[in-house]
């Protein structure tokens, strides 16, 4: 790949995903896309740019979803995990109590491990939570991911990536060589295709929002506008779960690190966030005000 | 430093295995087989073993019923380790007190992971 080309790639992506790559992550293109430009008939990296340049949008559909789809397993750092049942849930327990429904979005759900996961962990909580409403929501920008996450469907390898054998034995059953996820729980998810530069405002307000492993590919920028759209979708005293490397610090006020819960987020008292975010607080408000 | 014992009657596979241990920092012995993995627990009992279903002399299901009966016998962690991959084997291996399940083939990181599930290693380092 050239320096031009590699160049032009990082436009695109910066472009079309908000996906920003440093200028050393030849790899990560070369590892993504050369499968892919095989798989078109191309004879490399070059002749897929070419494609690009001339307007093929077949192509810029799938080397954005290339780029951007990532490894995941089933309750993946598994700490995540254990605040959502020690800490996150355990609180909305208590506070939605009186209307006994709870929405969770997973930001990133990919192929599906995270929201399954977290569905497996509700399921585990019992009558805790017997008579409740629960919603989680999946979103991806990949429709090739949202149909594998959809599917439930899962090879042997992939079972065995953080998924402890009691529950693959409780919620999976096997087809041949692969394992397919119980329609109970499958039934515990929408799936929805969403890039989270487009406006989300239609998803509603949620209790809880594990945003894990992306924001970590845009830029600053991108970045706190995300923030700040997220913060108007999470309830008050919502929790908002982000991955290892990733922070708000130093990025926006709108949501503030849990003292000794790493990765874990809560919005900020409205009142406090910066001039600019002001914005939000309204739309928060009038949503909340029509439930 | 904690021990593993590695039971496959397939020399490769404790190869495998032995490397794959010792990088998470466990000493490891070997046994060909249900009965010689026996005779080592009944000195001493390791802390971990991982274990192969379908071995000449002794399977891996029957050591485990011993080896459980041994005095301390409930302590070490067993980790099933084996082409049987149905749920009728799992389910078996489970209810006869066994603590997790690998379907060969493994790599490092389902080794790694599953340990880390029973507590044998700490979360973080099955990241790496």
């Amino acid at each position: 790949m050239t320096p031009t080309e590699y160049e032009y790639l990082r436009k695109f992506l910066r472009d079309h995903s908000g996906l920003d790559l440093s200028a050393d992550k030849q790899y990560l293109i070369e590892s993504r896309l050369l499968p892919l430009a095989r798989k078109a008939n191309l004879s490399g990296i070059g002749e897929l740019v070419q494609k690009l340049q001339g307007g093929s949008s077949a192509l810029v559909t799938s080397v954005v979803e290339a780029m951007t789809t990532n490894e995941t397993f089933f309750f993946r750092d598994k700490v995540p995990f254990d605040h959502f049942r020690d800490t996150i849930m355990p609180e909305v327990i208590k506070a939605r109590a009186g209307r006994r429904s709870v929405r969770i979005w997973c930001a990133a759900g990919s192929t599906g491990q995270e929201p399954y996961s977290l569905a497996m962990s509700l399921k585990e909580m019992g009558a805790a939570l017997t008579g409740w409403r629960v919603e989680i929501i999946a979103t991806d920008l990949s429709q090739e991911v949202l149909e594998k996450a959809k599917a439930g469907i899962y090879s042997q390898f992939e079972v065995q990536r953080g998924l402890p054998i009691q529950m693959l034995m409780k919620y999976f059953k096997q087809t041949g060589e692969t394992w397919q996820v119980n329609p109970e729980l499958r039934a515990m998810i929408q799936h929805r295709q969403l890039n989270l530069l487009h406006d989300f405002a239609q998803l509603g307000t949620f209790d809880v929002i594990f945003c894990r492993n992306v924001l970590i590919y845009f830029d600053q920028d991108t970045k706190i506008n995300i923030f700040n759209r997220l913060a108007r979708q999470i309830e008050g005293d919502g929790f908002l779960v982000l991955g290892a490397a990733e922070t708000v610090v130093g990025l926006t006020d709108t949501f503030k690190p849990l003292p000794e819960r790493r990765g874990l987020y809560k919005p900020n008292d409205p009142r406090a966030a910066k001039p600019a975010v002001a914005g939000a607080v309204p739309s928060r408000i009038a949503v909340m005000a029509g439930r | 430093m904690k021990t593993c014992l590695v039971v496959d009657d397939s020399s490769v596979v404790r190869k495998i295995a032995r490397r794959i241990l010792e990088g998470l920092e466990f000493e490891v012995t070997e046994a060909e087989d249900g009965s010689k993995a026996l005779e080592i627990c009944q000195r001493k009992l390791p802390d971990a073993v991982l274990l192969d279903w379908n071995m000449p002399v002794m399977d891996g299901f029957e050591f485990m019923g011993h080896m459980r009966r041994l005095p301390g016998g409930d302590q070490p962690k067993v980790v099933f380790c084996t082409t049987e991959n149905n749920v009728a084997h799992i389910a078996q291996a489970l209810s006869g007190g066994a603590n997790e399940y690998i379907m060969k083939p493994f790599d490092k990181d389902i080794i790694a992971d599953k340990f880390a599930e029973v507590g044998l290693i700490p979360v973080g380092q099955a990241m790496v």
